[in-house]
């Protein structure tokens, strides 16, 4: 009992900090110590929320979408290469530096790109996506394929298993906890990717709606559109959380009994 | 007859690990392999079982060569391998889907051999949730399941605790005297040889060869109070001796 309390406890103070800090942030923006205009106050910020809320919806219909399919395609490619870099050591030695080299391209270099070569649709923002997330997936799920226990597959193969089989009942689900711990992470840059890609070209998104209240100086709204990306990042995670959960039954009893 | 070797040698690379090891092991036999850490032990488990293939020499199952072929000999180690993420119920009947039977067969198999394996109600658990000596009935279960002729058993008792250990022999010896498996099982451990074993190699040497053999001529249905009988400290004694001057 002691101890629920406790966990309560512990849980409450983020909560607790965030609350100081917009109660802060309120009484600075009301004392009037910065302009209105520059940093809109808390109660504002959630005012131009409301009245914005349908657009912003819609818009968020678009980037979640986005975001969506290309965290799909990003599994996809991610698992494909996975498997073959770890069932053939000369593709991961070709492929993998490869890998690494896109992640030092700038994101923000290549969405304009993207764009000018795929028009202002989703496809450049699904792909700018899918280049973000493959790489902490891939890494993830080569770290659990290669992770399975030496002994253990000694003792499958002298049980006469084969290759697949091997991958099947141990590679894949000795990966498990890699791969969400790469997909919590994926799952977030996916919605920034969207919402950079948006940024740099589009019709559609919380992206696009970004520049435009930028561009009307409504820094109220802009700060409405950048606490709903953080909170459908945060839902995102923790989506992939319960997911895990789910998927992992084991790794839960095991919490239980320590 | 069950299992014959005769003159295995392995090298790796250059140099020698196992060296004109010639054993063999009759029907229902318990046969212990007792050496000092480092002395091949392993490594003839390997070849024994077809992991890895001998510089020289040969291995027949029954009438058939076996040397090199893997999937014919079961195997357990000292660890469980059990994998966190099945049940125990599907670990158990994990060789058999290796072999190719359905989900439904293979449980169904594993099922009606838990309760003799004092593993009644564990089979909906995770390997997480049971003790290490439950564990290990586990594994002894799948290696059984895997192949009910001979087994190979790597220090599967070594981990655990001095009172579970000797609760699992009285297990190990009760269930043994019902499947009749056939076993030769590695220790360093010479009372838990003594106590468990019908015969028992003594491997020493680098590399390791078989430097002498021992019947234990006890009654198969010994309990643990055989370890405070003179005749069992006699046999420690002879034991003792031959690990001290292997020649």
């Amino acid at each position: 009992m002691k101890r629920r309390l406790q966990n309560i406890t512990n849980r409450s103070i983020p909560f607790a900090v965030i609350l100081v800090l917009l109660l802060l942030w309120q009484l600075v923006s009301a004392a009037g110590l910065v302009p209105e205009f520059m940093l809109p106050s808390p109660v504002d910020v959630v005012l131009a929320f409301g009245e914005d809320v349908t657009l912003l919806m819609e818009h968020a219909k678009v980037t979640l979408t986005e975001a969506f399919l290309g965290l799909l395609w990003g599994i996809l490619f991610a698992f494909g290469a996975a498997v073959l870099m770890d069932r053939f050591p000369k593709v991961y030695q070709g492929m993998y530096p490869l890998i690494v080299l896109t992640q030092t391209v700038p994101t923000i270099a290549i969405a304009p790109l993207l764009v000018l070569w795929m028009g202002y649709e989703m496809l450049p923002k699904i792909t700018l996506i899918v280049i973000t997330t493959f790489f902490p997936i891939t890494v993830g799920l080569l770290d659990g394929f290669r992770s399975a226990d030496k002994d253990a597959m000694d003792l499958f193969r002298a049980m006469g298993a084969s290759k697949f089989q091997i991958f099947r009942y141990m590679k894949l689900p000795g990966s498990l906890s890699h791969f969400f711990a790469g997909l919590r992470v994926s799952a977030a840059y996916s919605i920034v990717g969207a919402v950079i890609a948006e940024w740099l070209g589009g019709y559609y998104g919380l992206g696009v709606y970004m520049v435009r209240v930028k561009k009307s100086y409504a820094f109220d709204k802009m700060f409405a559109v950048i606490f709903l990306i953080s909170i459908i990042s945060l839902i995102l995670m923790k989506l992939v959380d319960l997911l895990q959960r789910a998927v992992m039954p084991w790794e839960r009893l095991k919490e239980e009994k320590t | 007859m069950i299992l014959r070797a005769e003159h295995l040698s392995h090298r790796y690379e250059t140099e020698y690990v196992i060296e004109d090891v010639s054993l063999y092991l009759k029907q229902e036999e318990i046969v212990s392999l007792l050496g000092v850490s480092g002395v091949g032990k392993t490594t003839l488990f390997h070849v024994l079982s077809g992991l890895v293939n001998p510089t020289e020499g040969h291995i027949w199952l029954k009438e058939e060569e076996i040397t090199g072929q893997a999937g014919h000999i079961s195997y357990m180690l000292q660890k469980d391998m059990l994998l966190p993420y099945f049940t125990i119920l599907d670990n158990i009947a994990m060789p058999k889907k290796l072999k190719g039977a359905s989900k439904k067969e293979a449980r169904a198999e594993a099922e009606g051999l838990l309760e003799e394996f004092g593993l009644k109600g564990c089979g909906s658990q995770y390997p997480a949730q049971l003790s290490g000596g439950m564990r290990q009935r586990a594994a002894l279960l799948r290696t059984y399941l895997f192949a009910k002729e001979v087994a190979l058993l790597d220090e599967p008792f070594s981990a655990l605790d001095a009172i579970t250990k000797s609760e699992m022999h009285s297990w190990y010896r009760k269930v043994m005297e019902r499947i009749r498996l056939s076993t030769i099982f590695i220790t360093h451990d010479i009372d838990e040889a003594i106590l468990l074993s019908d015969r028992i190699y003594i491997m020493a040497g680098k590399p390791g060869r078989i430097r002498a053999e021992l019947s234990v001529n006890a009654p198969k249905t010994r309990t643990s109070d055989y370890a405070l009988t003179g005749e069992f400290l006699e046999y420690k004694k002879k034991i003792l001796e031959l690990l001290k001057h292997p020649c």
